[in-house]
């Protein structure tokens, strides 16, 4: 008996979905809730599940087309399930994983991808070995007890491992010469940059801000954070706390603008801007307003670290009011960013260089970042934009070691 | 297929027998040193037992001692339960396990419950033997395992000895137990296994299983006629480098949780083996205590290879042996774990 | 005065003395009070189960009275609370198994008239129909291993309980050995709501044993005399090595099967009216008072006594306390380990 498999409904407004990437071909086995193919949707790469084992008889849609919601895209003939005892389990996840740099084992996936078991997750805790580092010689290169216990018996010796989010991974290669096709993501991006400059006129605004206490307040707390947390502290949180506060005071810069009027939003929630293998996306903390600096570390770190490894959802992506980018970090002290449609204001922080300034009328040296804003200037004017970015210089400043997270 | 075991410890004088011969030796010995045991079942007199394990019973000691029942499974175990209330010590053999159904009441509602519910006054020390398995073209009604069906209940034990000194051992432990215990004989192994059987009393104590061969990556649960393919997948694999520890199970209910976490302590990974179909057969609670108290242990997820999930394996030759669990599929299951 | 001379001639004793037949109306006066204290209590809501015998003095008593005590056993059935205060249950031990109490003789654990008591011959039972038969036979057969004879087994059913396999199985077998065995039937005619018509195609139950090579005989179940003479005919055959005898008694279930039950659905109350008339219990005190053994002063002492003794275990055995807990995993096994897994 053969079975259909329709587009998903992936997100609640959603319409339509492109067929990112086939992970069955035609003749290959498939098991009951086997990814078989990967979905986009709002630059999300969602893997959907098969209802039913079988084998792939006819791929209906193309990598790349897009289809409305309910549209065949795929055939499975179902076949019934095997008396056999299963199969000793391979966990492998699916190439999306693999695309991402290695993670550690401590979120239990290892740089192939595969799980580890509970005793090597132990093994490991208690030999102090990253298995991240460690070859494994199981099943598809899965890190065995055996591996664990052999890496710590040899000389091999490496810290105990700090569950930090993924680092940023390399772009992708660019040739030299020649064409590269455009990937659903890409397209989508594209599309959405256009429609948003075409959309508002952007206007554009800046502050410096000395960041010395606050610099030295994260320095303070950083490595019991980290240590607590396994998590990196960076300003990102500090600054999307005292965002969240400024876009209360100023409400309007927390608005999108529609034909019969401003919604004003009661709720701050914060797009990063995040960078993910030569793709970007806007991930959200919601209810900024309502975390303290060190919720906001944590819920931004996690969904960073999803990005990475190329695990969001739909729901993690939408629902943004505002969007803050860390452009700085790559060196950058200015920036002119592009709205995210719908969104009245987007802020960087930019890099932090130490400066000459006056202070007291004398020269003194201080951590400055320049912090700018793209906003929509059919909902803000300049007064209440420079106003917003007044007041959250003014909050970022009074940032100090004093402060709890 | 014949396999030898040579006993870890071999007595001062000891025979080499099979194991249906072990069966004979144990019944006739319990019969010889107490007089309270008496046996009873259909065939089990003139004719000896379909097996033969009574031949010469009758006559040795006497028609009331040796009983040949009418062809009521119900009331063999039945009568056998007013015996062993009464203060003798029957042993009941239901002809093949696969005609034990109407005695069900009167293994799990009535002998199983007798001490619990009269609260200690009355008990119930009753044995209950029969052949059971398949690989005998027995088909529907002479190929089937029982165990799980029982093991479930309070109050009864259970025991399935696979070797000639296991068995000696152990059916004289049952006779001599207190309480009902249902002593499982797999009829395939009952002139193919040969092994080394001290001579006299002795007993092994019913809940201790046996490590028939040491190893060090990964642990084999087995029982039956089960154990002896295992055992060969194992030497097998021994030759290729791939050490297989395999633990004779000898008793399901009570089940040595002590042998199993300690070699599954050691090599990491288990893998269970029963003829008996694979739903809710006892490699279930085998893998639900594993992971319960030895998770961190756990390299590799629990594998059972089991009989399929169909009524009973089919009197055609292919149909008994896709059922039947053969020792290369052993052997490839083994070696898949070891190397996972 | 010359009246009661004539009826004490008249008098079908069946052997026994002033004593023995006085001696079986108490034990029908106890019995009807303590299956009426049952009622009670779970009408109050103090117990949550009770079954009546309301019908069945008479063939208690009269079954009691040929059992042997310290030599036979009895395997009992639900119904048969007269018949096991006749072998030695005493009141207090009913009450206490009726109110579950740890004194009980099953501890707490068993149904209200399950009892055991290996010390008096009475055999734990189950509430599977007719699985005690079986039993009854192997317990016959184990008097027997050694030679013995002189022991009987006395195993009670209702009529329902011949239609079970099991029972034939055991009557079968019995036949064959010629066990030391009465299998007494207790005929009240329902089995709950089945009546007898529906339970099987013959009127007499003590048809079906010919088929089986043992002896059925046929008592009036209402008459405790009539009902001891017949047992007693059975019980000494069982005892003198003359086989196996199948016994019917044919008597009355005043009340529904149960406090579960509520016979109003199934059975008209003309008939049980028509059955009330005949209820031996009052028979028999008559036909003691009319054969001047015991007088109106010597009855209503009598009844008065059973009260009483009935309203002291009641409060004796209400005042107990319940098993503990702690207790649950006791006598699974013989000694303390219970557990499946063996460390």
């Amino acid at each position: 008996m053969s079975t259909t498999i329709r587009m998903p409904q992936l997100g609640e407004t959603v319409t339509e979905g492109t067929v990112a990437r086939w992970l069955k071909q035609p003749g290959e086995s498939v098991e009951k809730y086997e990814a078989f193919v990967e979905v986009s949707t709002d630059k999300v790469n969602a893997e959907v599940p098969s209802p039913v084992a079988g084998t792939m008889r006819e791929l209906i849609v193309s990598e790349g087309e897009t289809v409305p919601t309910g549209a065949p895209i795929a055939i499975i003939d179902e076949i019934g399930a095997p008396v056999e005892p299963s199969r000793a389990p391979a966990a492998v996840l699916p190439a999306a994983v693999l695309q991402a740099a290695a993670s550690n084992g401590h979120n239990g996936v290892t740089a192939n991808g595969t799980r580890v078991s509970p005793a090597v997750r132990r093994l490991a805790r208690e030999h102090a070995v990253d298995v991240a580092v460690v070859s494994g010689t199981g099943t598809n290169g899965r890190v065995t007890a055996a591996d664990i216990v052999a890496a710590a018996t040899g000389t091999l010796r490496t810290p105990a491992p700090v569950a930090a989010p993924a680092p940023a991974p390399a772009p992708r290669a660019v040739p030299a010469d020649g064409l590269i096709p455009l990937t659903p993501a890409r397209r989508l991006i594209a599309r959405r940059m256009v429609e948003s400059k075409q959309t508002a006129p952007h206007a554009w605004t800046m502050v410096e801000v000395d960041v010395s206490n606050l610099w030295a307040w994260r320095l303070v707390e950083k490595d019991a954070f980290e240590r607590e947390h396994g998590v990196k502290l960076t300003l990102l949180p500090f600054f999307m706390f005292a965002v969240a506060e400024s876009l209360r005071a100023f409400p309007l810069m927390n608005a999108s603008f529609h034909e019969n009027g401003i919604a004003v939003h009661k709720n701050v929630n914060l797009g990063i801007a995040t960078a993910t293998d030569g793709d970007l996306v806007v991930p959200v903390v919601r209810n900024a307003e309502e975390r303290s600096i060190r919720g906001i570390a944590l819920a931004a770190g996690a969904l960073i670290d999803k990005a990475r490894r190329g695990k969001l959802v739909v729901d993690d992506l939408t629902g943004g009011t505002f969007t803050v980018n860390n452009n700085g970090a790559a060196g950058s002290i200015l920036s002119a960013p592009i709205l995210v449609p719908g969104q009245a204001g987007i802020a960087t922080m930019e890099a932090v260089v130490k400066r000459p300034v006056v202070r007291n009328d004398a020269i003194a040296i201080r951590s400055i970042m320049n912090v700018c804003l793209s906003l929509d200037h059919r909902v803000v004017d300049g007064s209440i934009a420079s106003g917003f970015l007044a007041d959250l210089k003014k909050r970022l400043e009074a940032m100090g070691p004093s402060g709890a997270l | 297929m014949s396999s030898t075991i040579q006993p870890a410890e071999t007595a001062a004088a000891s025979t080499l027998i099979t194991n249906v011969e072990a069966v004979r030796l144990a019944l006739h010995d319990a019969m010889v040193a107490d007089e309270r045991v008496l046996i009873l079942g259909e065939d089990v007199g003139v004719r000896g037992n379909v097996f033969l394990i009574t031949t010469g019973f009758l006559e040795e000691f006497g028609a009331k001692r040796v009983i040949d029942m009418p062809l009521a499974e119900a009331s063999i175990v039945g009568i056998a339960v007013g015996m062993a209330m009464q203060g003798l010590r029957p042993i009941a053999e239901i002809q093949f396990a696969d005609f034990i159904y109407p005695a069900f009441n009167q293994i799990v509602g009535e002998a199983a419950k007798t001490r619990y519910r009269s609260n200690g006054d009355y008990s119930c020390p009753l044995v209950i033997r029969t052949p059971y398995g398949g690989g005998v073209h027995g088909a529907l009604s002479h190929s089937i395992s029982i165990e799980a069906l029982f093991y479930h209940v309070p109050g009864l034990k259970i025991v399935a000895p696979s070797t000639p000194r296991d068995i000696k051992g152990l059916l004289t432990a049952a006779i001599e137990d207190p309480d009902p215990v249902l002593f499982l004989e797999h009829k395939k192994t009952y002139r193919s296994v040969r092994g080394d059987v001290p001579e006299g009393h002795f007993t092994i104590p019913i809940g201790k299983a046996d490590v028939k061969k040491t190893g060090t990556q990964a642990t084999v649960v087995s029982y039956g006629y089960n154990l002896h393919q295992a055992l060969d997948a194992a030497a097998q694999l021994e030759t290729e480098g791939i050490s297989v520890e395999v633990i004779d199970l000898r008793s399901i209910r009570p089940m040595d949780k002590t042998a199993i976490l300690t070699s599954v302590r050691k090599t990491r990974k288990l893998l269970i083996i029963h003829e008996d179909n694979k739903f809710g057969g006892i490699g279930a609670e085998i893998s639900a205590m594993v992971s319960e108290e030895a998770l961190f242990d756990l390299d590799a997820p629990i594998r059972r290879l089991c009989g399929p999930d169909v009524p009973a394996m089919g009197y055609a030759q292919p149909l008994e042996e896709a059922f039947m669990i053969s020792t290369e599929r052993m052997r490839a299951a083994m070696q898949e774990l070891v190397q996972f | 005065m010359a009246k009661t001379v004539t009826a004490r001639a008249a008098l079908d004793r069946g052997g026994l003395t002033d004593d023995q037949l006085i001696a079986m109306l108490w034990n029908m006066l106890l019995q009807r009070q303590l299956d009426n204290r049952g009622f009670q209590l779970n009408r109050q809501g103090k117990i949550p189960f009770a079954l009546g015998s309301e019908g069945h003095e008479a063939l208690q008593a009269g079954a009691a009275m040929a059992f042997a005590r310290g030599v036979d056993i009895l395997v009992p059935y639900y119904r048969d609370l007269g018949l096991v205060l006749g072998v030695g249950i005493t009141p207090l031990d009913l009450l206490t198994n009726m109110f579950a109490r740890e004194a009980d003789l099953s501890g707490g654990r068993q149904f209200p008239n399950h009892y055991t008591a290996r010390d008096r011959g009475v055999v734990s039972i189950s509430s599977i129909i007719a699985a005690h038969c079986t039993h009854a036979a192997g317990i016959a057969y184990a008097l027997t291993y050694t030679g013995e004879s002189g022991r009987a087994v006395l195993c009670t059913t209702g009529e329902g309980s011949t239609s079970q396999g099991e029972w034939h199985e055991a009557i079968n077998f019995s036949a064959i050995h010629k066990l030391p065995i009465v299998f007494l039937v207790e005929n009240n005619g329902w089995a709950i709501s089945t009546p007898q018509s529906a339970q099987m195609a013959i009127r007499d139950v003590a048809d079906k044993a010919s088929g089986y090579g043992l002896p059925g005989m046929i008592c009036d179940g209402t008459d405790p005399v009539a009902t001891y003479r017949t047992m007693k005919v059975a019980m000494e055959r069982a005892r003198s090595g003359g086989g196996p005898t199948l016994v019917e008694a044919k008597c009355y279930r005043f009340l529904s099967h149960s406090t579960d039950d509520d016979d109003r659905v199934y059975r008209d109350r003309e008939t049980l009216a028509e059955q009330r008339a005949d209820d031996p219990l009052p028979k028999y005190e008559r036909v003691l008072l009319e054969a001047g053994i015991i007088d109106d002063a010597g009855l209503t002492a009598m009844k008065a006594d059973v009260l009483k003794q009935t309203n002291t275990a009641t409060d004796e055995a209400e005042a107990l306390p319940y098993p503990s807990v702690d207790d649950m995993t006791t006598h699974v096994y013989a000694g303390a380990a219970y557990e499946p897994w063996l460390e």
